[in-house]
């Protein structure tokens, strides 16, 4: 096992993906943030907070369950479903930029997909990922990516944030190690 | 968890799991669009023995917003009403591939029977067995007094419910008297000692003869309807008379505590075991429990048939 981001490292990629975020949509105006629970919430809560301080204005955050619209519900256990919190201002005509935390497969962001397509029509949907660890099954891509880490399928990928673990790091090591 | 058959079933966490996951369900039927695709290619049978209205139209909606396939089977109108036994009917339906079957039955014990039976490998859940069980109503009463009177916590310490009237033939008085004691709230069954079972003081709750002596202390309180059709005998002189004492009217619910609210798990007899304008009063919640009921089936047959595949597989 070991550290693959340390806090500092973490900092900045989030610092820089904010960035990345308003330079491509030119402002904060447009924006809903929607993070993917439980740790893409929290990033998008951080990433919202850094805006907000670069923009000087209120920029809207909320968060996305997936997990009744994953494909593998009858291949595991049931799933604690998570708070969907979408901003007051809804997501008709936005763009909404999804947020989570370790990007591999992509069947988390088609889940995604479908579920905000219940909720109304943005007018772009774009994806930040703190990781990307590669594997994907699906034809999906993200937008901003705060590292990409080359893994092979033995290992797993596991993200600490400050607000749930204690620590902010993200750790790699062999299946089952973590 | 397999089945749902009994209150027994379930553990306090996993009782609390199925009111969180009804309150994040709850959002669904309040959004413009009502449907989930979580159960997509399910099928769900609806295995009605003994009239129903509510039970049945709700467990249609819960599985409908979730995507499944519902097919509704009643005993009238199908081979029941020409004495098909219910093994036949079990193997029927597992013939079709029924992945879950909701069963009311007359008989107590009838849930279980298919559930243990091999008669077919479904899921089974239990809605009503003559006066044994009714576990989703539990479930639905529970999730509305956690909604109306608990701010934020997970179980129901603390809260003081009575359940009032004709225990005796009720299910939803044993499911809830079991649920309700389970989450840490406290029960008083208030009826005429000729509606009270057998061995009602081995249960989870205390029993009281006097509806006015309890009304001042109670948090919620919940009438059962007077089940009429279950009595061969006379349970008590007269209508009139059991109005009186175990009828709840505008003068009883006056002392009432303040924020304590009115349930009744429906069909109401207006004027027998609840007045008119109490049961359309500001505090009763009567028609909220119908709509909490489709976010709790939505939670139970979510929580019941995901993550079947691993089970069906260690099983084969």
């Amino acid at each position: 096992m070991s550290v693959a981001l340390a806090s500092a490292d973490i900092a900045r990629a989030i610092t820089r993906i904010s960035h990345e975020i308003l330079e491509r949509n030119g402002g904060s105006d447009n924006l809903t943030l929607l993070g993917i629970p439980t740790r893409g919430a929290h990033l998008a809560l951080r990433i919202a907070s850094i805006i907000q301080s670069i923009e000087a204005r209120e920029v809207s955050v909320g968060t996305l369950d997936i997990t009744l619209h994953r494909d593998d519900l009858q291949l595991r256990p049931p799933r604690a479903l998570m708070p969907t919190k979408i901003p007051p201002a809804g997501i008709e005509g936005k763009d909404v930029v999804l947020i989570d935390d370790v990007f591999f497969s992509g069947r988390t962001i088609r889940a995604a997909l479908d579920a905000l397509g219940e909720i109304g029509r943005p007018r772009t949907v774009q994806l930040a990922v703190l990781i990307d660890r590669g594997h994907r099954e699906l034809p999906i891509r993200a937008d901003y990516v705060g590292k990409n880490l080359p893994t092979s399928l033995e290992q797993s990928v596991r993200v600490h944030l400050s607000e749930i673990d204690g620590t902010d790091e993200v750790l790699i090591g062999k299946l089952g190690e973590l | 968890m397999r089945h749902l058959l009994s209150i027994n079933d379930l553990s306090q966490s996993e009782a609390v799991a199925i009111l969180d996951t009804a309150s994040e369900l709850a959002r669904v039927s309040d959004a413009p669009m009502k449907k989930l695709p979580t159960l997509r290619g399910r099928t769900i049978v609806n295995l009605f023995a003994e009239d129903s209205t509510r039970t049945r139209i709700s467990f249609e909606a819960a599985a409908k917003r979730l995507s499944a396939d519902v097919i509704n089977f009643s005993a009238k109108g199908s081979s029941v009403s020409k004495g098909e036994s219910l093994k036949d009917t079990a193997q029927t339906l597992q013939a079709m591939g029924a992945d879950a079957v909701i069963i009311r039955h007359q008989a107590s014990g009838a849930a279980h029977r298919l559930a243990t039976s091999h008669w077919m490998s479904g899921t089974v859940i239990n809605a009503g067995d003559g006066t044994h069980e009714h576990p989703s109503q539990a479930l639905l009463d529970a999730y509305t007094l956690r909604k109306h009177l608990i701010n934020g916590a997970k179980n129901l310490q603390g809260i003081h419910v009575a359940i009032v009237g004709d225990i005796l033939h009720s299910r939803v008085a044993r499911s809830n008297v079991l649920l309700l004691s389970k989450l840490g709230a406290k029960v008083t069954l208030v009826a005429p000692p000729t509606l009270l079972p057998v061995g009602v003081n081995s249960w989870p709750a205390s029993v009281s003869y006097d509806l006015d002596e309890v009304m001042p202390e109670i948090d919620a309180i919940m009438m059962l309807r007077v089940q009429s059709e279950r009595m061969q005998e006379h349970y008590f002189p007269n209508a009139r008379e059991y109005a009186r004492y175990f009828g709840l009217n505008t003068d009883r619910v006056k002392r009432m505590k303040k924020n304590s609210i009115i349930m009744h798990p429906g069909p109401m007899n207006r004027g027998l075991e609840i007045t008119a304008d109490v049961a359309d009063s500001a505090r009763s919640v009567i028609v909220e429990q119908v709509s909490n009921g489709v976010s709790v089936r939505m939670a139970i047959l979510y929580t019941l048939l995901t993550g079947e595949g691993i089970e069906s597989g260690a099983l084969a």
